[in-house]
């Protein structure tokens, strides 16, 4: 039970507003003190798992080529494209988006976008301008809804789109997990399975975009 | 064959490149406490493997005390005006995406094709690492397109990435931190301690208590650890299999299908899944931390409880 005040940790700590990286030191060494392991060795432990997931945050190399992409003017011709596309709205764009996430996830494509690679540079810019082109500015506040609008809608369309695809890490996952504990399945009688709730989420996240859609030109609009 | 230790020896340079720059930034009030934060980074991508796993400890506590004592600061010179931005666009017009759609497009190829390139019997690409030696590719093409088309000096990549690091800051390196912290969870067995909690407490007499307490459980597990892949083994073994699919003969494709598809509903709620809830609202510059989180709880929750019905439907149909 005392193993569980890590997690109480990270909890707490992120709640209470503490910097993240200090709270995930803090609840590691409540978690490997509890389980009885010496300081140096938590210390140890932590040290080879970050060094062997260095991976996780090697994607970041993508940034240079972003910025030198947005000195450029990317940003600004993805705004103007969009005012340019007469009839364009929020609710065409965004679920245009989330079908086009959800399909090429579907397809095992799912680093082809992303939160760095599309959504800063493009999908949030060409949604802030597909709410302008038919109301007026927008206001900061609905400007920043828009954006993490823009954030959910990457993340949804991915998450409900990779596991219909047979060869994703959580499909391997199951079948590994699944055989080690005695029943036997191929990655295709799991991933067919996610596809009713792929069709839900595109249900439900798509009726909140064109609602939020409708919302704002109407305040624009007023 | 090209393994990812060619992609860690970029990053540390890149992120060399981060350090030195900020050292030399006087229009940044913090700039020594940022050039220490990614140096050490860089010295973690190019010698990781060296430091054996106590260095790699130290350093890990030192980069989360800069972040964490003080705030990392950012240089407020060489950002592009607006208006020049606009000139900008103006004159390279739809040329501008071409440099962005390099980097799907290499990606693509590097995953379906290239890897299934062989030089003799090695393959050319390290199979499992394939995805993100692509990106890297994809990201080196792509700048080399920029070079050629819009003539920008040959610092610009380095500065203006630079610029949108420190905006995202020490955030940038909370996904990698919490992968450790996952390890350590499991090091300690949390995960079996939760596990036997929640079949301790709640009774599962009927399928659709145990649908409840699978689903409900995968997405708060995963809201706990940030990670649906952690929380699968440890509420499948703990409720799936003793309680849904042996007990009361469910099919286990179903249920563990859509049990991991709970789980995801539980990442779109937890700013613990740090990439892809946290670290947007740094590169969006979003005022809240929590908004994306708050953009998608609405979606997330309704889809759980769908979800639910969607496995008892399916679940325990006749089935072969």
């Amino acid at each position: 039970m005392l193993i569980l005040l890590g997690v109480a940790v990270v909890v707490a700590g992120f709640a209470a507003g503490f910097n993240p990286l200090l709270v995930v030191m803090a609840s590691a060494f409540a978690t490997g003190l509890a389980a009885g392991l010496s300081p140096v060795e938590v210390l140890s432990a932590f040290g080879k798992a970050f060094n062997e997931n260095r991976y996780v945050s090697a994607a970041w190399l993508i940034l240079p080529v972003i910025g030198m992409l947005e000195r450029a003017g990317l940003q600004e011709r993805a705004r103007d494209l969009i005012r340019g596309l007469k009839g364009v709205t929020f609710g065409h764009l965004m679920v245009g988006y989330l079908l086009f996430r959800q399909l090429t996830s579907a397809l095992g494509l799912t680093s082809i976008a992303g939160q760095t690679q599309t959504v800063r540079p493009l999908l949030a810019p060409m949604a802030e301008a597909a709410v302008e082109s038919d109301g007026g500015e927008l206001v900061d506040s609905d400007r920043q809804r828009v954006k993490a609008f823009a954030a959910a809608t990457d993340n949804i369309g991915l998450f409900f789109g990779e596991d219909i695809f047979m060869a994703i890490g959580s499909i391997l996952l199951m079948v590994g997990f699944l055989d080690q504990s005695g029943v036997r399945l191929e990655p295709l009688d799991l991933s067919r399975w996610a596809i009713p709730t792929a069709i839900a989420a595109f249900a439900i996240h798509g009726a909140r975009i064109l609602i939020f859609g409708r919302r704002l030109a109407r305040r624009a609009g007023a | 064959m090209i393994k990812l230790g060619f992609v860690y020896i970029l990053a540390g340079l890149v992120f060399a490149a981060y350090a030195l720059l900020s050292a030399r930034d006087q229009t940044n009030p913090r700039r020594w406490r940022n050039a220490l934060f990614w140096g050490l980074l860089a010295a973690s991508f190019l010698a990781g493997d060296h430091f054996g796993d106590l260095g790699n400890g130290v350093l890990v506590l030192v980069l989360a005390v800069t972040a964490g004592v003080g705030k990392l600061g950012q240089g407020t010179g060489g950002v592009a005006l607006l208006a020049d931005r606009q000139a900008s666009a103006l004159r390279f017009g739809n040329r501008l995406f071409l440099p962005a759609l390099v980097i799907p497009a290499v990606v693509l190829f590097g995953t379906l094709v290239v890897k299934t390139w062989k030089l003799g019997e090695v393959p050319l690409l390290d199979p499992k690492q394939a995805t993100l030696i692509s990106l890297a590719a994809g990201a080196l093409l792509a700048a080399g397109a920029a070079f050629a088309l819009f003539r920008q000096p040959m610092i610009t990549p380095l500065q203006e990435g630079r610029r949108l690091m420190d905006l995202v800051g020490w955030a940038a390196l909370l996904p990698q931190m919490l992968a450790a912290l996952g390890a350590l969870f499991a090091l300690a067995g949390v995960g079996k301690v939760v596990g036997d909690l929640v079949t301790t407490w709640i009774p599962m007499n009927t399928p659709f208590m145990a649908v409840a307490v699978y689903c409900i459980g995968m997405a708060l597990f995963t809201l706990v650890m940030g990670n649906a892949f952690a929380a699968f083994p440890v509420i499948t073994a703990g409720v799936a299999l003793p309680f849904l699919i042996h007990r009361f003969g469910g099919d286990p494709a179903v249920i563990c299908a859509m049990g991991m598809l709970s789980g995801f509903c539980g990442t779109l709620m937890t700013p613990l899944a740090a990439n892809f809830n946290v670290v947007p609202t740094a590169l969006l510059e979003l005022k809240d931390r929590f908004a994306v989180i708050r953009a998608q709880t609405p979606t997330a929750l309704p889809l759980l409880l769908i979800n639910m019905v969607l496995m008892y439907v399916f679940a325990f149909r006749p089935h072969g």
